[in-house]
């Protein structure tokens, strides 16, 4: 019996491949019934998400397993075995267990550190539990993951720096401003790239929104998506004076800022610091205004450079991350491991009750005449007497690693205990 | 008592390396580990300031050793003030090797306590002492304020945005903490000179004299009015600001420094 993840992501599949093997909502349940039908399997878990269908097993490691459960996937997803064949992979045991940390902690995802995936994997396992399709091993391995994700995150600096342009503007601007809500913002123009930008921003909370557009009309409408205020495109450089960041994508040929047009907003407004993003290509901001004290300009290229080397970033912070992971691992196979041992103290345990309450009778038809209470007393000390001698056994087998097995077998033969009972 | 001073001197010598580290690696553990040791040293350094105090009598600023150690003791207190009320991480390893040179320096003078020549024995050598060394370390904090900005508004402009950005904090924060700083030193240099002079009327029986310390002491004055001036007036603030307030720390360290040992001075501890 082993942990046995099968699955295709979006290194292994393309998106055609993905849509076909997804599941729907509605047909997880029937999945996962399909599967806990097969003999060989004790529990699932179904992850289903746009970049990556995996199902997480706990079942008999015999070889044909995975054939098995590959096959019941063409069955259910009408997809040719030979094609599906070449995308799935599959690991067992400890690289299941690696594999597993790995997704949670977002090592495994398109964009590295991205935050949605530990959601999508705990949201997977909540869908599990209410169909009551995991037990004590899949259990222990989502809970151990989820504290896995957590740890990478706060060990490492994975998911920390910006990762799109529009996220990288948001970031830069709390480096110029402090508090973003005290701020004015201006979209200039209304480029689709510029407006996302804008979403960002104004999602994390300015003071005011001023649009200004071309064509009024546009501008207006939004203005009104943006809870903001329209302004007429010829006066936006007087609106300039009380601006703190403006994002910029008008589409037109020619700078529609120029140097000596900023000097003077900068004069009026008595060097308070302006952030300019300008994502129209051509650009629209004459770029000699960066020049400026107290006027900060990024352009697309330079946004796209912050983000490629915050990428860069995480690859570094990643290396960090399987350092933490191959150490989970690690903890869980001991624990897995400390699970030989439970059988025997299962048997050791039914041994002992065993013999009290075959003494207790015995003891019960000797004494005659004994009331109800001292009889609870007696109980309790012979109750208290084998606890406190299976005690260092017990703790004995749970905690040694190197030699637990010698010490089953010893046990087990000192004791006569044979027929071991099946872990449950 | 030296025993004292020296692991003073330790503590704030490890707090510096571990600024240091803190600056290049940026681990929270080093930055804890700054804000403990040099809590510690601030309390043996306390310690130290009072001994003095109490075997001589009056606040110990009466020799080179002990206007340095008293110097970097202010030093400590405000960085533990600013780190209070705004948290910004860094700032200990910008202004930790200042306490730190500043208390070397203080090691390497004549530690024994002179008897203070009668005409100085007056309560004005507390409140003036104080009121100039408070100044003198907020205007410190603020050269190690400056310092950050010049560095975040370093990176931002050039669009250099590496770890140091990200742990640096935001450039309008730290224009208004130098501003908040400059704005507590000015009074305090004021009242410090105004102080002065008073006690040097009762002491040598004239206000002013044209004593190098009295002259630089003004040229401080003047350049921090000058900082205050341009910003309220021409807006001159960020990078502008900032450089001035590095200026001013600088003309402070002269004053302090190169008045004493270069120039023939009547503040000389002789």
């Amino acid at each position: 019996m082993s942990i046995i993840v099968i699955g295709l992501n979006h290194k292994t599949a393309d998106i055609e491949l993905r849509e076909k093997l997804a599941f729907s909502d509605t047909r997880i349940p029937e999945g996962v019934q399909g599967i806990l039908n097969l003999p060989e399997m004790r529990e699932i878990i179904i992850l289903s998400t746009c970049n990556r269908v995996e199902l997480y097993l706990y079942g008999d490691s015999a070889p044909e397993t995975p054939d098995k459960v590959k096959l019941f996937l063409s069955d259910f997803h009408s997809v040719e075995l030979d094609r599906l064949d070449r995308s799935l992979y599959t690991h067992t045991g400890l690289d299941a267990v690696r594999h597993v940390f790995r997704v949670a902690s977002s090592l495994d995802s398109m964009v590295l550190g991205e935050p949605q995936i530990l959601g999508q994997v705990k949201d997977a396992y909540n869908r599990a539990l209410s169909m009551k399709s995991t037990g004590l091993m899949l259990n222990k391995l989502m809970k151990k993951a989820a504290s896995v994700a957590k740890r990478v995150r706060t060990e490492t600096k994975i998911a920390e720096n910006a990762v799109s342009i529009s996220y990288a503007a948001v970031e830069l601007a709390k480096k110029i401003f402090q508090d973003l809500r005290e701020e004015v913002f201006m979209l200039l123009g209304a480029g689709e790239m510029a407006e996302l930008a804008a979403r960002h921003l104004v999602n994390s909370g300015v003071k005011e929104i001023v649009v200004s557009n071309r064509t009024h009309e546009r501008g207006c409408s939004l203005a009104d998506e943006f809870c903001g205020r329209a302004v007429k495109f010829e006066d936006f450089k007087h609106e300039l004076i009380n601006t703190d960041i403006i994002i910029c994508s008008t589409g037109a040929p020619e700078y529609v800022l120029r140097l000596k047009d900023m000097e003077g907003v900068m004069k009026e407004r008595r060097n308070k610091p302006v952030f300019l993003i300008d994502i129209s290509v051509p650009r629209n901001i004459d770029p000699k205004i960066n020049n400026l004290d107290n006027v900060y300009l990024y352009d697309v290229d330079d946004l796209q450079n912050v983000v490629d080397s915050n990428l860069h970033e995480r690859q570094r912070e990643a290396e960090k991350a399987d350092e933490i992971i191959d150490e989970e691992v690690a903890v869980f196979d001991k624990w897995c491991q400390s699970l030989d041992a439970v059988p025997t103290i299962i048997a050791l345990r039914k041994m002992a009750d065993k013999i009290k309450k075959e003494e207790m009778k015995k003891l019960s038809s000797k004494l005659n005449g004994v009331n109800e209470g001292d009889m609870k007393s007696i109980e309790c000390a012979v109750t208290g007497i084998i606890n406190k001698l299976i005690h260092p056994p017990t703790v004995a087998l749970k905690e040694s690693d190197e030699d637990r097995d010698l010490m089953i077998s010893a046990l087990t033969r000192l004791y006569g205990l044979n027929g071991k009972e099946p872990v449950d | 008592m030296t025993l004292l001073f020296e692991l003073t001197l330790t503590f704030y010598f490890i707090s510096t390396i571990l600024g240091i580290v803190e600056l290049i690696k940026g681990s929270s553990a080093t930055a804890r580990g700054l804000i403990i040791f040099s809590s510690i040293g601030f309390l043996l350094h306390t310690i130290h300031v009072l001994f003095r105090f109490f075997e001589s009598g009056y606040i110990p600023v009466t020799s080179m050793h002990e206007a340095a150690s008293f110097f970097s003791w202010s030093m400590v207190f405000l960085f533990f003030i600013v780190e209070y009320r705004y948290k910004i991480g860094l700032l200990g390893a910008f202004v930790m090797p200042l306490i730190f040179i500043m208390m070397l320096s203080s090691s390497i003078y004549p530690r024994e306590i002179k008897p203070l020549s009668p005409v100085l024995q007056s309560y004005w050598l507390g409140i003036h002492t104080i009121l100039a060394f408070t100044g003198d370390a907020a205007f410190a904090m603020a050269c190690g304020i400056g310092i950050m900005y010049l560095l975040q508004e370093y990176f931002v402009k050039k669009k250099k945005l590496g770890s140091l950005f990200h742990r640096l904090p935001s450039l309008q924060i730290l224009d208004e903490i130098n501003y908040r700083l400059i704005t507590i030193g000015f009074p305090l240099l004021t009242l410090a000179i105004i102080t002065g002079a008073l006690w040097a009327e009762s002491a040598w029986g004239s206000y002013w004299q044209w004593d190098p310390k009295e002259v630089w002491s003004l040229i401080t004055w003047l350049i921090y009015a000058l900082v205050l001036h341009v910003r309220l007036r021409a807006g001159w603030r960020g990078k502008r600001a900032a450089i001035l307030s590095i200026l001013g720390f600088i003309v402070v360290i002269i004053t302090f420094f190169g008045v004493n040992l270069l120039l023939n001075s009547l503040h000389g501890f002789v």
